[in-house]
């Protein structure tokens, strides 16, 4: 595995793909891999890019990829698509809209399925990032899952959050709603060439004047944020106005107004020390679901399974209350460390 | 909490724009609990083996309907050897005529499946060759 872990840091493509596949497949894997190539993590942009189903994200993530190409970064894409609640199957169908990436050495994408998550990536998605990290590429494009309202995983995976919306979203009471659309440091209005894109537009732009009483080019003219608004909207980065920019992915109109502006979401976030604060908050969401996971693990492992199940029949039976019983575990595992 | 999904990549290589093949058989596959990287129309044999190579895929089912099975196919088998790939079985289906399928396994096909195959048949048989292929 070391040979693997060294080639994938030189670069070597099938090494990438074969630690990837690894990661994915066992969590015990994962740890080994990650604790020996931590430490060349923390170079690339980390761009996530989300929005429901069909509103152009692949597409969008194709012209992204050719645009910062052109300014000779090199780039990773992890693309995520559901996996079947009933079988476990999944069709992943990204690279349809990608085949423009084929054959350039500076690319290398990576389709991932969601295997039972819920929050719009996979278990897995950090951890592959972190190999691509690790591997050399300067900027790494996730693509969540379509995404509704409440998969919102993706504002701590990443360093810059775009949510895509196409025309038609709804109306202005789905732009107040909490959830996806708090979570964008930039918005993307895509096929903006449809009817309604002007209404999508004027609705999002509405709901950031509600939110954080700044938006870049309101109709209203650019309004100056207040230490009242910058209360309200509950972000640390109230100095970063988020924007809504139009794209039309398929003829890569607005694309490099976007790339623009995620780099400039980068020089803020790196200006402002917003950087080490989000790398902060994921550092901690990582080390908790860790912990988590680790520690459930060496729990059922101390405890012997007739305890376990002796104690889950007395809560079945009333005999005791399920709170109860976790402090009797809780005492029981302590007494056996 | 090991999980090693059957990862199987679907393309069709060469011009022709028939694809609901291609489809029914990632749909039969994705609904036999594999994933199913589907590249979709017109790939050339570059793209098919880059794909594969960086999703890591367990087998490469091909899709020709076209005629140009012969010729494409061993480019693509070509250049799977030039990328240390030969343990990756590569699957081709279409209207192949009976006497291409011993020519094609010749090269090093490991499946061919021709019109009327049932997909539990493509499901068993991709089943049976990359699970022998993980014991090897």
């Amino acid at each position: 595995m070391n040979e693997l872990i060294e080639q994938a840091l030189n670069g070597r493509r099938r090494a990438i793909a074969r630690l990837i596949t690894q990661v994915e497949n066992d969590p015990a894997t994962a740890k080994q891999t990650i604790m020996k190539l931590f430490r060349n993590t923390g170079q690339a942009h980390i761009v996530g890019i989300t929005g429901p189903p069909g509103s152009g994200k692949s597409t969008l993530v194709n012209e992204l990829a050719k645009e910062l190409r052109r300014r000779t970064r090199t780039v990773g894409i992890v693309a995520i698509d559901p996996s079947s609640p009933f079988t476990g199957g999944a069709l992943l169908g990204d690279r349809v809209r990608m085949r423009d990436l084929a054959g350039d050495s500076g690319i290398f994408i990576r389709s991932m399925a969601s295997r039972g998550s819920l929050g719009g990536l996979a278990r897995a998605t950090g951890d592959v990032v972190k190999i691509l990290d690790a591997s050399g590429f300067d900027v790494i494009l996730i693509e969540t899952v379509g995404a509704g309202q409440a998969e919102v995983d993706i504002a701590r995976a990443g360093h810059s959050t775009l949510v895509i919306e196409a025309p038609g979203m709804g109306d202005e009471i789905q732009t107040i709603k909490a959830g996806i659309l708090e979570i964008a440091d930039i918005l993307v209005v895509n096929k903006a060439d449809r009817p309604g894109s002007n209404r999508t537009v004027k609705a999002l732009k509405a709901m950031l004047m509600l939110g954080s009483g700044t938006v870049n080019q309101g109709h209203h003219g650019p309004k100056p944020v207040t230490d009242e608004s910058a209360h309200n909207s509950g972000k640390l980065d109230d100095s970063w106005p988020v924007q809504v920019l139009e794209t039309i992915a398929t003829d890569g109109d607005g694309v490099k107004n976007l790339v623009d502006v995620i780099i400039a979401h980068k020089t803020y976030l790196q200006s402002s020390g917003e950087w080490k604060n989000r790398e902060f908050a994921r550092s901690k969401q990582e080390i908790g679901q860790i912990l988590q996971t680790e520690f459930l693990d060496r729990l059922y492992d101390s405890v012997p399974l007739k305890e376990w199940e002796g104690l889950i029949a007395s809560v079945a039976k009333r005999e005791i209350d399920p709170y109860s019983a976790v402090d009797k575990l809780f005492a029981r595992s302590v007494q056996n460390e | 909490m090991q999980e090693s999904k059957i990862r199987v990549l679907i393309a069709k290589p060469g011009l022709d724009g028939h694809d609901r093949g291609a489809k029914v058989v990632a749909r039969a596959l994705r609904d036999a609990g594999m994933e199913v990287i589907y590249t979709g129309l017109r790939q050339t044999p570059e793209m098919i083996v880059e794909a594969a190579l960086q999703e890591d895929v367990d087998i490469i089912g091909i899709s020709i309907l076209s005629g140009a099975h012969m010729a494409l196919t061993p480019r693509i088998l070509a250049l799977m050897a030039e990328n240390d790939m030969e343990d990756v079985p590569l699957l081709v289906g279409g209207i192949i005529p009976d006497e291409d399928i011993s020519r094609l396994k010749e090269m090093g096909v490991a499946i061919v499946f021709g019109p009327g195959t049932s997909t539990q048949e493509i499901i068993a048989s991709i089943q049976e060759t990359v699970l022998g292929e993980r014991a090897n």
